[in-house]
Formats: C-alpha cells, sequence, structure tokens
C-alpha cells in the first residue's frame, strides 16, 4: 500500500508531505530563554502575583494578557527589575534570565537592563535628533566612533522598519514624528544594544491601526534576533503576533500554551470566558 | 467549552449567536420534514407530495445562503475565537450538510414520481421504508445533539451509520436478485438504487453534522477517525 502510495506521489509530481502542516509551535522543542519559578510579588501588604510559574522560549513571541490589574505589566517589569524603583516591593521566589537569576545582589541592574530591553505604552523618544536617540545606549556605553555610530544607528532603524522613512532627516528632532514612527524609533533605540530579550508593554495601544499593523510586522521580523515578551490588552493583537499566550487574572497564571491553540481551544473556562468576552 | 454557562459581556453578539443556532435548527427542521415527504411521496407514490419536495428545496437553498451570510458578518464584525469561533465554523459546515441533504430528499423524490407512473411492487418497497426510518432517525438525533451540545448521542448517531451502510449493502443485493429474475423490473429496480443511495448519503450527512458538534463542543476534530478512535480522542487517552 505504502509502495503504491510513494509511486503516485512520485509519477504525479505532487509532494503530499510538503502540504501537511503540523502544529505551528511546540513548548518541547524549545530553547528556555526566561524562567519564572515559583514567584510571588507583594505591593506593601497586598499580594499582586501568586506562585507563578512559567517558562518563556527563545526567540519566540510570548504574550501575556488579562485583565486590568491581573499582575500582567508587574511581571513584565519584573524582567528588567522596574519594580527596583518601587519601595514596597517584596518577591519570593525566583525569575531566572539564562539561569541567572534577575533578582541576585550580584547582578548590576544596569547590565541587566541592557540584555533585557524595554518599550512602554506610550512612545517616550528623548528630545534630541532621530539620531542621537538611536545612538544614546552606545554613548552611554562610552562609544563615541563616529563612523561605529553611523552603522549601528542605520541597522537599528532598518531593523526597526524606519530607515527609509527618516534617511533624509536623521538629525531633526525626534519630537516631529508621527506615534508610530517614535514608538519604531524607541524599539530602534532598544535594539540598537543589542539586547537579548525586549519587553513591549501595551506598544501599540496609542497607535492608528497602520501603525500598529507595522509595529505587529516589526515584531514578526524582531523574534528571529530577540525574545520577545508583550503585554497587550488587544486579544487580536495577541493572536496574531505571539507564538505562545499566558493567561492571566488575578494575579495568577491560568493557562499558559501555544497561541493557536490557547485561542481555539483554551483548557480552563476562565481563559475561554476572558477570549471571547463573557463573565462567569 | 462551548456549553459553557456564562454570558457573554456583548448581549448583541449573544443574540447573534443565539440567532444564527436556533435558524440552523429551523433549517434542520426544514430539512428534516423534505426527507419525510420525499419518503412518504416514494413509499406511497404520491406525485404531488415529490412534487412539494421538489419545489421546496428552494427554501433549504436559500437559508443555507442566508445563515452563510450571518457567519461571515459575525467573524468579521465579531472576531469570535475559542468555543465561539468553533460553534461559527461548525455552523458554516454544518449548514453545508444540510443542504446536501434537502438535495438528496429532491433525488428521491423526483425517484418517487417516475415510480409513482409504474406498477407498484407486492413488497410495496418495505426495505426502502424500513432504511428511511433509520436515516430519518439518525437526522433527528443529530439535530437533537447539535441543539444540546450533546456528544454522546452525536457519537450514538455516528455508530448508527455504520448499520445504514449495511443496510445499503443489504438492499443492493436484493434488488440485484430482482433485476435478474424479472428483467423487466430493471429501471423501476434502479429508481430504487438510486433512492436507497440518496439514503445512504443522508446517513453519512447526518454523521458529518455528529462530527461538527464533537469539534466545536469539545475542540476535538474526529473526521476520517474509526468510531473507536473518536471516543479515545475525546477522553483525551489519544492524541489526535
Amino acid at each position: 500500500m505504502e509502495a503504491v502510495k510513494e509511486q503516485k506521489n512520485v509519477s504525479r509530481g505532487i509532494d503530499i508531505e510538503s502540504m501537511q502542516r503540523g502544529p505551528r509551535v511546540n513548548l518541547d522543542n524549545e530553547t528556555l530563554c526566561l524562567e519564572v519559578k515559583d514567584f510571588n510579588l507583594f505591593y506593601g501588604d497586598k499580594q499582586a502575583l501568586h506562585n507563578i510559574n512559567m517558562q518563556i522560549p527563545k526567540n519566540r513571541v510570548t504574550a501575556f494578557i488579562g485583565p486590568s490589574g491581573c499582575g500582567k505589566s508587574t511581571l513584565l517589569r519584573c524582567f528588567n527589575r522596574m519594580n527596583d524603583l518601587i519601595d514596597s516591593v517584596r518577591m519570593e521566589g525566583q525569575l531566572l534570565l539564562d539561569d541567572m537569576d534577575i533578582n541576585s545582589p550580584s547582578v548590576n541592574v544596569a547590565d541587566l537592563r541592557r540584555q533585557v530591553g524595554m518599550v512602554f505604552q506610550k512612545p517616550n523618544p528623548f528630545p534630541k535628533s532621530i539620531y542621537e536617540n538611536v545612538a544614546y545606549g552606545l554613548r552611554l556605553q562610552g562609544v563615541n566612533d563616529r563612523s561605529t555610530l553611523d552603522k549601528v544607528v542605520e541597522k537599528s532603524l532598518k531593523g526597526a522598519a524606519l530607515w527609509d522613512e527618516v534617511k533624509d532627516r536623521l538629525h531633526e528632532s525626534a519630537m516631529g514624528m508621527s506615534g508610530g514612527q517614535q514608538q519604531r524609533l524607541v524599539i530602534a533605540r532598544a535594539i540598537a544594544i543589542e539586547p537579548e530579550v525586549l519587553l513591549l508593554d501595551e506598544p501599540a495601544s496609542a497607535l492608528d491601526p497602520l501603525s500598529t499593523l507595522k509595529i505587529e510586522e516589526l515584531i514578526y521580523e524582531l523574534k528571529e534576533k530577540y525574545t520577545i515578551v508583550i503585554v497587550t490588552h488587544n486579544m487580536q493583537q495577541a493572536a496574531r503576533v505571539s507564538d505562545y499566550t499566558a493567561f492571566m487574572y488575578m494575579g495568577e497564571l491560568i493557562e499558559f500554551g501555544a497561541t493557536d491553540e490557547l485561542f481555539t481551544n483554551p483548557n480552563k473556562k476562565q481563559t475561554e470566558d476572558y477570549i471571547t468576552g463573557r463573565y462567569g | 467549552m462551548v456549553t459553557t454557562t456564562s454570558q457573554h459581556i456583548s448581549q448583541q453578539f449573544e443574540n447573534e449567536l443565539q440567532d444564527v443556532r436556533s435558524r440552523v435548527l429551523a433549517m434542520g427542521g426544514l430539512v428534516e420534514q423534505q426527507v419525510h415527504n420525499a419518503m412518504e411521496a416514494l413509499i406511497k407514490g404520491e406525485p404531488d407530495i415529490a412534487r412539494e419536495v421538489i419545489a421546496y428545496d428552494d427554501e433549504v437553498n436559500s437559508l443555507e445562503v442566508s445563515i452563510d451570510e450571518e457567519c461571515i458578518q459575525i467573524i468579521a464584525l465579531r472576531q469570535p475565537t475559542a468555543g465561539d469561533l468553533r460553534l461559527v465554523s461548525g455552523i458554516l459546515k454544518t449548514i453545508t450538510d444540510l443542504e446536501r441533504i434537502g438535495d438528496e430528499s429532491v433525488r428521491i423524490a423526483r425517484m418517487a414520481l417516475n415510480l409513482s407512473e409504474k406498477d407498484r411492487p407486492k413488497h410495496n418497497y418495505r426495505e426502502l421504508q424500513a432504511m428511511g426510518n433509520h436515516v430519518r432517525g439518525m437526522l433527528r438525533d443529530a439535530l437533537d445533539a447539535f441543539a444540546r451540545f450533546d456528544v454522546d448521542m452525536a457519537l450514538r448517531v455516528a455508530k448508527e451509520d455504520r448499520e445504514v451502510d449495511a443496510e445499503y449493502e443489504a438492499i443492493l443485493r436484493q434488488l440485484m436478485t430482482y433485476m435478474m429474475e424479472d428483467t423487466r423490473a430493471v429501471t423501476r429496480v434502479i429508481d430504487m438504487m438510486w433512492s436507497a443511495r440518496s439514503l445512504e448519503r443522508i446517513g453519512d450527512h447526518a454523521n458529518n453534522i455528529c462530527e461538527h458538534i464533537i469539534y466545536l463542543v469539545e475542540g476535538k476534530d474526529v473526521r476520517h477517525l474509526s468510531i473507536e478512535k473518536a471516543e479515545q480522542v475525546i477522553k483525551g487517552q489519544l492524541i489526535e
């Protein structure tokens, strides 16, 4: 039977195997990048994150979804220790970046943030030229060589799909750009120092639909080089851009899985109710 | 699961889904009636009923088109996910099967018209009547399973399909004997064969509808699987 099948396919020149599609991603085949182990976080007496366990794979886009106040941004911010700035925060458990404990006292926070870049909801370019915005991180690191900076600025702006739009006005102020361009500029600034992880906190929520699509397209391209973790309120966006999705509710991780699976056949009723817009 | 008891926050969306569901059931009711009438026309030799079935096919077709449109609207405007998405896609497939069952009824009605002009055999199409009842039962149960999102019932209907297939084989054998016994009966027997074939197809479509129900409730695709494997997949003992 198999032999007959094989012969048939060859004689008709149809490669049936190549037409089959398995699941797009599978956690078992991934390399680990970030790991969250038995993680709890408190703001004063109030517990904001409850016993989170999660493994975020390398070179993939992982989306955090959930209603306001569910803890998704809090968790995202932990990955580059943004919560250090808040006095009342207390944490238990571990956050590992390639097996390194992010919260260990031996970790230099500035180094960590070079490895783990972050982009916020509202574009926050510096009141400088487009060029200087992108070169800023390198200048901080003491790089002042003109040709190196030129190369990095061009590469980063190309990486952020902005080069063609701004190459003729690199020395104009970044404040004159549109919101979508500013957000891509901020992403260019973040990738100029070649981080390992990019954290995006609602990167497109202040943008119009076309700029949003450009950012989404950019995310798709960036995952070749970076591990991306994105927080979004826009579920269709999470569905479109991410490989994996984590659904959080009231500080707990309810479900984590391949996005394809989670949006067509979630395991938990709470996930289903949230993504289909129901109340329990 | 689609059977979740919670309500959509958007009452409008909730209403749209309820509406499209009840329209599928209405279409199912109409199609069930068509099968019933087509069999009635065949067994009793009533050409008027047969003509009625043929005329009502337009209704079935236009219901298919308008439910289809409604589903496309929901996808475009609501971007359904998870159970809602599976419901809409399940409906889109179910109405295709219902429409085809409608077509098969029309085929049977055409045969009934032919046969009504010929001498009626002594056995009065008893074997077709039995198969027709069986298939109608399957269709009714499939629609019930759809109305209640009842996976167990859907599986039971799927099991019935094997019996219908066996009945079809038996009828074919019997009809061939008739033809050999009396060559003058060949044209009539061929019409009977086509009718049996249509009934068998209706059983297949009812079976398909049950597979759609299992997918929309459980999110598990059991097409092209044996009943035993399908049961294992539903219980989670086997990965699809």
